[in-house]
């Protein structure tokens, strides 16, 4: 096993893991983030859930981390390997004869939801750490009621952050079209029996996405103070 | 020099053991002093190679090919025979014998042909055990096709692409041995000459052909598989590269060079587009099985055709001459190569074949798809008077048989042959002539072996289909791994055969020479330009049909092109380069040679047998007539100029076999 | 029909070639696209030039030594087809067609429009074959029924004839297609169950080292392939993978 990690297979085995991993987490913030469509209550108390449990605080926050981390770390790594193995490139490539757009780039995709996730963690992670972790206040409550439904929609006040949301959302969907399907092709799921697999692929890719857009969209029109 | 065929005792069915219970072998520590150079990787080359290094003697292997995986032997399409009796259908090593030597016209070694039919089994199992991906039917168990001029059904396959699955068995063999250090490959690499020292084959001249570097190469036997000769011919469906010029320097040191006019054209490929073309590419011989060959029986529909106003398919039934079927009721359009290819020609010649050249003829697949359309419609139940429905069913079925050939001729020449019938028109393809071998595949040089097509062994004077495959691999599989070590047994003390000898020197020096004349020429005609005229007068004159005429003009303007070329030939670049037409003028001008006595042989040859055909010597009815006084191998000795050539006879003896007319009607 | 050509030129390996301009006149539609170089070089030995060096020997789409990129894509605009098959019927009058050597690390240019594919060699010497010994005794070739399912789909692995188009096409130089094909071959039939776990396990390690790129699933290889090998053999390859790994 020692050697699994640095052959070329390896790798793309742990891309594929690591891009699991994050395709679940990502359902899952879906889930939470959508509850705050129909009820302000639920969200806060799923989102003081999340923030406080210490499984997930101490245990798979952690992994996430390292998950995004590896993710984008390897995802360089590769990429610059690749460009590496062909040195002089072609006069003229029509790239778009065989493969799709969003296959080629998935290394800017990739970068422009890294970018995101900046805006993302200065919006709401790094808060949430210094609330917690500086400021130990592990209450979840501003003003005697939980914050996190009002903190959300605080966010999405202004239309240039919408905006970046939503073009962030497109990229991520772009991104999944290709990933989803590429990181089962990449575990070997691949055959007769799959077809349908890929289907759910793109569902998934455009669905989820979208569905965070939608979020985004409708607090930004149903702001109520 | 008598020739000694080395045929061992005894009945046929056990001579092949008994010799090998006879002969001298070399124990596996002393294997490991003794270096074997194989030329060529194709079916017969890579299987050697890959067999010896197996047995622990250090083979150095040898291809012009960027890879061993290229030979030629990779384009073979339609299958390997073996007399397995898988399908219980009464085959059996003796019938495969038999069919073998029929089909060659009674011009082969009886010996080795029984030994092949023998050892065909073992190919098999030998492939199947590296992973060969033959086709199996339902059950699992290995599937037969059958192939023309035979009762059986014994030819295995792998879709239309059982060479190139073949070859790359050998290949995978190979692969093993170059990394375990026991064969050295030497890719990009041309043959150019053979050395003897003190009587023996010691060694071989080498190009480069990345960077032009000629080298010495020693070891204490030679093995050529290097193909055969067909490119003489220019248009061919040999690959580009393939040359005679390993055969050809052997026979200048001394090999005899047998039956060179032995030449198998195939019936079914695609016709000369233009005077672009540079190869022809051939249509699978079982497309006979449902194409029925015809042409216009009124020369104005000839002209109609040609001119473009008139259709195939809207010419009446009874204005069309399936002359296959008038001629040979019996066979039909599944008449040998030989016998089809010359119907061909006979019909094109009076004037009714149906391209712009008027060289070709239609292999039409309208019958069949209706045929199969109603069979089809019979079985699910539905209207067999539909006519669309009907040939949307049988063009399924066709398509299901022969789908990837009908697309590739859709490719290249750009016609749907599913709605208009196929052009058609014979080509050259494979050579049965080659280097004279004794039943230990060695050649009148000792120590200089010759296997598969390059040889003239097995096939007599025309080949069935699916058994070239079968030749290459028992050679290299089965015969030569053991029939060498005899030879070989007696240089256990020999030790490293020096390179440094003036044997190689000389060698050396006659091959600079000539590179140098050819890149100091500065002629005004490309390399092309001789090789298509030389192409011209072979096919016109040394081609399907041969008269006396023509094959004396043959000699003396081969010569006298052989002469042009030396004095005009142009060749761009330098030695020391990666310089694809100095290799061409190369194997040019060895075809220049050879070529003359190709023609030579031919004239000599007054009989019609298999792919040679005089028309001095037919029947009234234009059949081939095979004389009784030329049951004999022509082996000829190199004196100077090809047409200088001796001739020495191996007389050929039928002790097993009755020598029969053939007949096809 | 009167043709633009831009052809890489590059002396040998050391040169730093560049691409240059050729016009060429009167092509014939049924020309191969091979033959319409036959014709320029022929012009251009006539005229005292170098002719462009190219691979090619079959000519007929299955010894996998043609190799050229054409407009952008490994053999060509058309489908299912190697250069030697590519016509000129495919192409207009007055195109300018970009004709380049298929490029990677791993198949360094040897001439012109020849590069060196021994890398493709090489991963075979390291596990490409089923370890067996010729002789007259191996057990009989019906001794192990093979279900014709897993029959054909072996031959559909192995009919890659090792152009290197996938390597050419992959935007990575990844040669994931060819390794994962020939891995497969052997995977899906009894007699390679033996050494599986070593063939997969040494071809992909000799596979890196000569300097291929990583595999992004960008699915062209399968595309380009003139022989339509199956993404499906790649993700066979990574599962085959896994378990020699698990296992060692």
């Amino acid at each position: 096993m020692g050697g699994f990690f640095k052959s070329s297979i390896g790798r793309k085995f742990a891309m594929a893991l690591s891009a699991f991993f994050l395709m679940f987490f990502l359902l899952q913030h879906f889930a939470i983030n959508f509850t705050s469509v129909f009820s302000g209550e639920t969200f806060n108390e799923v989102s003081h859930f999340m923030g406080t449990n210490p499984l997930i605080q101490f245990v798979l926050q952690p992994i996430l981390i390292f998950g995004v981390i590896y993710h984008f770390v390897m995802g360089i790594i590769l990429e610059l390997q690749n460009r590496n193995a062909r040195q002089i490139s072609y006069a003229k490539n029509n790239g778009g004869a065989n493969s799709t757009w969003m296959s080629r780039n998935m290394i800017w995709t990739g970068l422009a939801i890294l970018a995101f996730m900046g805006l993302h963690f200065y919006d709401f992670w790094f808060p949430e750490i210094n609330t917690k972790f500086i400021e130990g206040d592990w209450s979840g409550l501003h003003d005697g009621e939980f914050r996190y439904y009002h903190e959300l929609q605080e966010k999405f006040l202004s239309p240039v952050r919408v905006g970046l949301y939503v073009l962030a959302f497109v990229f991520l969907a772009l991104h999944l079209l290709h990933g989803f399907n590429s990181a089962f092709q990449s575990v070997g799921a691949n055959n007769k029996y799959t077809r349908g697999l890929k289907l759910f692929g793109k569902l998934y890719a455009i669905l989820i996405p979208l569905g965070f857009v939608v979020i985004a969209l409708y607090h930004h029109f149903n702001h109520n103070h | 020099m008598a020739l000694d065929s080395k045929t061992p005792e005894g009945p046929l069915a056990e001579k092949w053991t008994n010799h090998k219970n006879k002969i001298d072998l070399v124990n596996p520590a002393n294997k490991r002093h003794i270096d074997v150079i194989v030329v060529g990787t194709g079916l017969a080359g890579g299987s050697a190679a890959a067999t010896l290094a197996e047995l622990g003697y250090n083979v150095k292997a040898f291809c012009f090919q960027d890879s061993p995986r290229r030979a030629h032997s990779i384009a073979a399409q339609g299958g390997i025979n073996a007399a397995k009796n898988y399908q219980g259908d009464g085959d059996s090593t003796y019938r495969l014998f038999y069919d073998t030597v029929k089909g060659g016209d009674y011009r082969s070694r009886e010996e080795n042909v029984y030994r092949l039919a023998e050892v065909s089994a073992n190919i098999i199992d030998q492939c199947v055990a590296q992973g060969v991906p033959f086709a199996r039917d339902y059950g699992g168990l290995l599937d037969n096709r059958s192939f023309g001029g035979v009762l059986v059904s014994r030819t295995f396959y792998a879709k239309g692409q059982t060479g190139q699955q073949l070859l790359l068995g050998a290949y995978s063999a190979m692969n093993r041995q170059i990394g375990r250090g026991k064969i050295k490959m030497y890719n990009r690499h041309e043959m150019l000459d053979v050395v003897i020292v003190n009587g023996k084959a010691r060694g071989i001249i080498t190009r480069n052909l990345v960077n032009g570097k000629i080298e010495r190469h020693s070891a204490h036997a030679v093995v050529l598989g290097t193909g055969g000769y067909g490119n003489v011919f220019f248009l061919s469906t040999n690959a580009m590269g393939s040359n005679v010029t390993a055969a050809w320097k052997a026979h200048k040191r001394g090999a005899f060079f047998a039956n060179p006019c032995y030449t198998q054209i195939h019936p079914t490929c695609i016709p000369v587009s233009g005077d672009h073309q540079s190869k022809l590419t051939l249509m699978s011989e079982s497309l006979r099985n449902d194409g029925r060959i015809w042409v216009p029986k009124k020369k104005e529909d000839v002209m109609a055709i040609r001119e473009g106003k008139l259709k195939p398919t809207d010419l009446a039934e009874e204005d069309r001459d399936y002359y296959l079927e008038r001629r040979y009721p019996a066979f039909g359009n599944l008449v040998p190569r030989d016998v089809a290819s010359r119907a061909a020609k006979e019909r094109c010649d009076a004037g009714f074949g149906v391209n712009a050249t008027g060289e070709a003829v239609y292999l039409d697949f309208a019958a069949a798809i209706e045929r199969y359309g109603k069979e089809q419609a019979h079985i699910k139940g539905l209207d067999e008077d539909d006519a669309d429905l009907v040939k949307k069913l049988g063009k399924d079925v066709v398509k299901a048989k022969y789908g990837n050939l009908f697309q590739m001729y859709e490719k290249i020449v750009d016609q749907n042959p599913y709605e208009t019938p196929m052009m058609i028109y014979p080509a050259v393809h494979y050579t049965m002539g080659g280097i004279w071998v004794d039943y230990n595949l060695m050649t009148t040089v000792p120590g200089l072996y010759c296997i598969g097509e390059a040889n003239f062994s097995d096939h007599g004077a025309n080949r069935l289909g699916a058994s070239a495959l079968m030749q290459g691999l028992a050679d290299g599989y089965f015969v030569l791994p053991y029939t060498i070590g005899d030879y070989l047994s007696d240089d256990i003390r020999t030790g490293p055969i020096s390179t440094d000898s003036p044997e190689f020197e000389a060698a050396e020096k006659n091959v600079t020479e000539i590179i140098n004349k050819l890149v100091n020429n500065k002629g005004s005609h490309t390399v092309d330009y001789f090789h298509k005229k030389l192409g011209k007068i072979m096919w016109n004159k040394c081609g399907m049909s041969r008269n006396e005429t023509d094959l004396k003009s043959a000699i003396s303007e081969i010569a006298e092109l052989r002469k042009a070329f030396w004095e005009d030939v142009k060749v761009p670049g330098t030695a020391d380069e990666f310089n694809e037409e100095l290799a061409k003028a190369m194997r040019v001008a060895d075809f220049l040679e050879l070529g003359e006595l190709f023609a030579k042989d031919a004239l000599h040859r007054e009989e019609s047998a298999g792919g040679h055909f005089r028309e001095e010597h037919q029947t009234e009815e234009g059949e081939a007539k095979r004389r009784k006084e030329f049951q004999f191998v022509s082996a000829w000795e190199y004196k100077g100029e090809p047409k200088d050539a001796e001739l020495h006879k191996e007389d050929l003896v039928y002790e097993n076999i009755k020598v029969k007319e053939r007949s096809y009607k | 029909m009167n043709l633009t050509l831009k052809i890489w030129r590059q002396k040998n390996a050391s040169d730093k070639g560049k691409l240059v301009d050729y016009l060429i006149n009167d092509v014939s539609p049924d020309m191969s696209f091979l033959e319409m170089l036959d014709v320029l070089n022929d012009k251009l030995i006539t005229d005292g030039d170098e002719p462009v060096a190219f691979d090619h020997d079959c000519r007929e789409g299955i010894c996998g030594m043609c190799s050229l990129y054409i407009n952008g894509e490994a053999h060509g605009p058309d489908r299912g087809v190697t250069t030697c098959q590519l016509h000129m019927r495919k192409f207009t009058d007055g195109d300018t067609i970009y004709i380049e050597p298929f490029r990677a690390k791993a198949f360094p240019v040897i001439k012109d429009l020849v590069v060196d594919r021994s890398a493709f060699d090489r991963i075979q010497h390291a596990g490409g074959f089923i370890s067996v010994n010729t002789s007259g005794n191996t057990q009989d070739a019906n001794s192990i029924p093979i279900s014709k399912h897993a029959a054909d789909e072996a031959m559909d692995a192995a009919t890659c004839i090792g152009c290197g188009a996938c390597v050419a096409s992959c935007k990575n130089s990844s040669a994931m297609l060819f390794v994962g094909a020939k891995v497969s071959q052997y995977a899906l039939l009894p007699q390679g169950q033996v050494e599986a776990a070593d063939r997969v396990l040494n071809m992909v390690k000799q596979m890196d080292e000569e300097g291929f790129g990583n595999c992004t699933n960008t699915g062209a290889c399968e595309i380009e392939c003139p022989k339509g090998i199956s993404l499906e053999n790649i993700a066979r390859m990574n599962t085959e993978y896994l378990k020699a790994s698990l296992k060692g």
